[in-house]
């Protein structure tokens, strides 16, 4: 056993001395521990990856944090639950991680909320949506930083009000952050647009589509309006055979994240013109820092931002901020220092509310439209998520501590 | 309501109709190279990923240099042809070697090259899914009883007959047809009359992979080639196959017919509920057909099956018993939090390993859902936590006794079958279980699974809970082990080693098979149960085709025909994928390739040899 562990940490430190440049030698790094679904939903996370790098090695080049370097474990969480705490629970009791992020699929985030909480290590979720992370599952280990599904929706119905539609349909992937943005899909638009009524929900099975007899059944409800919360493959087979079919012809569309380049590239120029959607129209961003942001990232990368670019470098940067400011790496420390902390970042600042640990980050909302050969967004505005969160009492009402 | 409007229905029916040709053409390479070579090939499923993001690459380049529909086409055929040539290297690398070996070391040899092609794709075609083009002259749709309707589902709904048709040709009226018809109903007497047996399996693997891949890629300008495609359609073409009956093209024909309706108004009916459907139907199917639809009795006949065989006891059994029980007790002294958490780990797959043994080793019942049984005791005490309070303590007994009650429903089907519909069916069932974890959101949380699965506080921590681990499993160990030893277990194997003769002289060999399968799955249930609490949550990936594969590798890396294998096995895999998986991503390959060459060099797995070297020596 011990011969095995050696020649581990000879190829890990192998493996890392390749990876990153050498680091000083008087004091250890802070480690902080990173899990994503980078085999499975590759279109988010590898920009998502390179964002992270990017403020990582930005950071480290200026001294760190603390006077010291930081150093982030990046680990598969394996798209699953089970897979996803598992690799936590390696990265804190193995690795030494003083916190973790990171992580795609909503329910895997529900799971590791639920695992920071057992573990008492504060855990930051980039992407999930969903809203139970900071609502009814949520705790005072875990925070995120992207708006959540109320939030995102809020902006989306907002913009719905004025077309008049009344029937509509739902259709969104049959796993937590589907049911989660529906539902408060169902909330709001009840809440909000009088005379609304849901005429049909389809869930298909996330990744599984049956694209044509999901748009029949659809088209068979005969919506003026339907809001669509399917991303990735899904998607795509969804808008292909929905144009083929005449499905979003004279219908109002509210589309969760189908502007965001990691969902809007692959659609080429099938892009479904006149949806509303939230999205990160990146190339019209006109704020320096944010441009120098861009710029950065495409020298280094070869490549365009997605919003995943983005999240991942904001991420890295509040963390940056959060222990800088905690003066310490204790989970205690930390957690005060991010409560109702502002942060200023390339977006412009945003706070994170102590009472649900819900970031204030906003979103785009815009209409898609077809430039050239590939889809992109118009009449778009930035929406700052502080008029959109849950009220004070929502959340004491669901939430447990 | 939905179901009186005419035109609706005609639509969906169609649609029905063309998802029905997509999963025929693949199917049907399947169906075939059963017929032929008597391997069930995982990895057709792969073969058929590999035709679709082929096309995805190929056709956008041809298209650019010439646009039209004959270029379209041709690149379909080229990528299809593409990936027959990449079937014939399969067959001549791995399948060639493999015919006479067990069913269940042919059905891991190519779920091998499964996980060999799932990271391979990644590295070739990057990580992205692709979106093809579409068909030149097919973009528009076409009104059917004032409704649109792709005209290229038209195209694909005609594709599957004039494949049926080509392929019915192909076997009536050429020389190899008549081969391989011969080789389906008798292969040895084939090869007793001088036939090339090399050429025709290799021609025969060229069809199938021909025909996957031409499935793959006519799905390009309506799915995106994406890395989950390989075992979403594999598990729909075996049960294409199996329900038509393995070997008949015209009953895969009609079954896929079936299924493709059954998925269109399904979604009306069960939205939720689309994947249970498919593997309820092969299930019914099976139940009353035990053949399939069209399938014939296999010929029973030459011991396929592998299994523990005899040995004196060991001398000196008792201190070797207490050594081992000195060592797990006193393990936590040596170890960290996270090493203990990796040998608690180990101990629960180690008896999920051991509890398949009594089934495949001494039963000779190739499960291939052994997951349905572990997943049966994560849900059971996971729900029981959940929705009913209660404590560990328990929650655990529950758990155990779903598996069990579980074990007898299931077995109770599965014992009348043999062979290769066994495993089939054991895969169905694990497969229903898993659509039902997966889609009954309200109770079982869906894709969630259940969080907060945590142990009482008194074994909360990392070395109670080994201490209560290590002795849970001994225990169940020693009494499985006591079970193999005793009259009950000999009856078994002697059903396993002739079923006749078994029964000849008086034994109730499915009462004793359903016996077996209930004990089983208690044990594999109680490892779940364990699993469960050690990492605080479920998911339906408990219940997945990989939770099975794992088992079976565990049983065969330790070696099959020992008693202590299946523990041997499962500590090695675990231990070195814990060492292996954090250090690459290609993970998946290396496991693939060790499958592969396990099963080519290594039969015998670890402890099998080493036994085999000292009666060697001896």
């Amino acid at each position: 056993m011990a011969k095995f562990s050696t020649i581990r940490s000879l190829a890990l430190g192998a493996a890392l001395a390749l990876g990153a440049p050498a680091v000083h030698a008087q004091q250890p790094p802070i480690k902080i521990g990173e899990l994503n679904s980078y085999a499975r939903q590759a279109a988010f996370t590898v920009p998502y990856r390179n964002g992270w790098q990017l403020a990582l090695d930005e950071i480290n080049a200026k001294g760190g944090v603390l006077g010291r370097k930081i150093e982030i474990i990046s680990r598969e969480d394996g798209a699953t639950t089970g897979d996803a705490t598992r690799v936590a629970d390696e990265l804190v009791t193995r690795e030494g991680a003083v916190l973790l992020f990171g992580s795609f699929l909503s329910n895997v985030g529900v799971a590791m909320a639920d695992f920071a909480n057992q573990k008492k290590i504060v855990y930051i979720a980039a992407e999930p949506l969903t809203d139970a992370i900071t609502m009814a599952q949520g705790n005072r280990y875990t925070f995120r930083i992207r708006p959540n599904n109320t939030m995102q929706v809020g902006m989306l119905v907002d913009q719905a009000k004025a077309s008049g539609a009344r029937r509509w349909a739902i259709v969104a992937p049959n796993y937590e952050y589907g049911q989660s943005a529906a539902q408060a899909f169902k909330r709001l638009i009840q809440e909000r647009v009088p005379g609304a009524q849901i005429v049909t929900e389809q869930y298909p099975a996330l990744g599984k589509i049956e694209a044509g007899a999901t748009v029949s059944a659809l088209e068979q409800a005969k919506p003026d309006g339907i809001f669509n919360v399917l991303f990735g493959p899904d998607l795509t087979q969804f808008v292909r055979e929905g144009n083929t079919r005449g499905l979003f012809e004279g219908a109002t569309v509210l589309s969760l994240l189908t502007g965001e380049p990691e969902w809007l590239l692959p659609l080429k120029d099938e892009v479904p013109e006149g949806w509303t959607v939230t999205g990160y129209p990146w190339d019209e961003i006109k704020e320096p820092k944010h441009k120098a942001f861009v710029d950065a990232y495409r020298a280094k990368y070869n490549d365009t931002p997605r919003l995943g670019s983005l999240l991942g470098y904001m991420v890295v940067y509040m963390i940056r901020d959060a222990i800088d400011r905690a003066g310490s790496t204790e989970t205690e420390a930390i957690i005060k220092a991010l409560e109702d902390a502002k942060f200023d970042t390339v977006i412009g600042p945003v706070t994170m509310r102590g009472i649900d640990n819900q970031s204030t980050m906003g979103a785009w909302v815009g209409k898609l439209v077809l430039t050239g050969a590939a889809g992109g967004m118009t009449d778009w505005t930035y929406k700052d998520g502080t008029s959109f969160m849950p009220t004070e009492a929502e959340v004491k009402a669901v939430r447990k501590d | 309501m939905l179901a009186l409007d005419p035109s609706f229905l005609a639509v969906q029916a169609l649609s029905g109709l063309s998802s029905a040709s997509s999963l025929f053409i693949t199917a049907c390479g399947l169906t075939i190279v059963f017929g032929v070579t008597r391997i069930v090939n995982f990895a057709h499923g792969s073969l058929y990923m590999i035709g679709a993001y082929t096309a995805a690459t190929l056709v956008p380049r041809l298209l650019e240099l010439s646009f039209g529909p004959v270029t379209f086409w041709a690149g379909i055929l080229a990528s299809a042809l593409i990936v027959g040539i990449i079937g014939v290297i399969i067959e001549i690398l791995l399948l060639r070697r493999i015919y006479g070996a067990p069913e269940l070391f042919q059905l891991l040899a190519t779920f091998g090259v499964v996980l060999v092609v799932q990271d391979l794709v990644v590295q070739v075609f990057g990580p992205e899914d692709i979106l093809g083009p579409r068909a030149p002259g097919l973009r528009a749709p076409v009104e059917i009883l004032g409704r649109r309707f792709p005209s290229y589902e038209l195209v694909l709904i005609a594709a599957g007959p004039i494949v049926l048709g080509l392929v019915w040709l192909l076997l009536r009226k050429t020389r190899f047809g008549v081969l391989v018809r011969a080789a389906t109903q008798d292969r040895d007497m084939v090869a007793s009359l001088g036939v090339n047996q090399a050429m025709l399996f290799t021609g025969t693997l060229f069809l199938g992979a021909f025909l996957a891949g031409l499935g793959g890629a006519l799905q390009i300008p309506r799915v995106s080639a994406n890395t989950g495609m390989d075992l979403s359609i594999i598990a729909e073409a075996f049960v294409v196959t199996v329900v038509g009956g393995m070997g008949s093209v015209p009953g895969a024909f009609l079954a896929a017919l079936i299924i493709g309706q059954l998925q269109a108004f399904g979604i009306l009916i069960f939205p939720k509920s689309t994947l249970v459907v498919v593997f309820l139907l092969m299930a019914v199917v099976l139940a009353i057909r035990p053949y399939g639809l069209f399938g014939r009795a296999e010929i029973v006949g030459g011991s396929h099956a592998v299994g523990i065989a005899s040995h004196k006891p060991l001398p000196g059994r008792t201190y070797i018993l207490l050594a081992v029980m000195a060592a797990l007790a006193c393990f936590p002294l040596l170890a960290d939090a996270y090493l203990l958490k990796v040998a608690t780990e180990i101990l629960i797959f180690a008896l999920f390993a051991f509890s398949l043994q009594l089934l495949i080793g001494v039963g000779g019942l190739v499960s291939f859902g052994h997951a349905a049984f572990f997943g049966l005791g994560a849900y059971g005490s996971a729900l029981a936590v959940k929705w009913l309070d209660m404590s560990m303590e328990a929650a655990l007994p529950l758990g155990l006794t779903l598996a069990a009650l579980g074990a007898a429903l299931i077995g109770a089907f599965v014992v009348r079958l043999s062979g290769i519909y066994l495993a089939m069916m054991t895969l169905a069932a694990a497969q229903i279980l898993y659509a039902v974890a997966f889609q009954w959101v309200d109770v079982t949380g869906g894709d969630n699974g259940i969080v907060g699965v945590w142990p009482s506080s008194w074994a909360g921590g990392p070395v109670p809970y080994y201490l209560l681990t290590a002795a849970l499993t001994l225990v169940a160990v020693l009494l499985l082990k006591r079970i193999i030893d005793a009259p009950f277990g000999y009856a078994l194997r002697a059903a396993r080693d002739s079923e006749a003769r078994a029964e000849a002289i008086g034994l109730k060999v499915r009462q004793h098979r359903w016996l077996a399968f209930m004990i089983s799955g208690a044990a594999a249930g109680l490892a779940g149960g364990l699993y469960a609490f050690s990492r605080g949550s479920v998911d339906p990936s408990l219940l997945g085709i990989s939770t099975s594969v794992d088992a079976l590798t565990m049983l065969l890396l330790g070696g099959i025909q020992t008693v202590a294998g299946p523990l041997v096995g499962a500590a090695v895999l675990h231990f070195l994928r814990d060492l292996i998986m954090p250090l690459t991503p290609l993970w998946r390959l290396l496991l693939g390739l060790s499958i592969i060459a396990m099963v080519l060099i290594f039969p015998r797995g670890l402890v099998g040899t080493v036994q085999y070297w000292r009666e060697e020596r001896a």
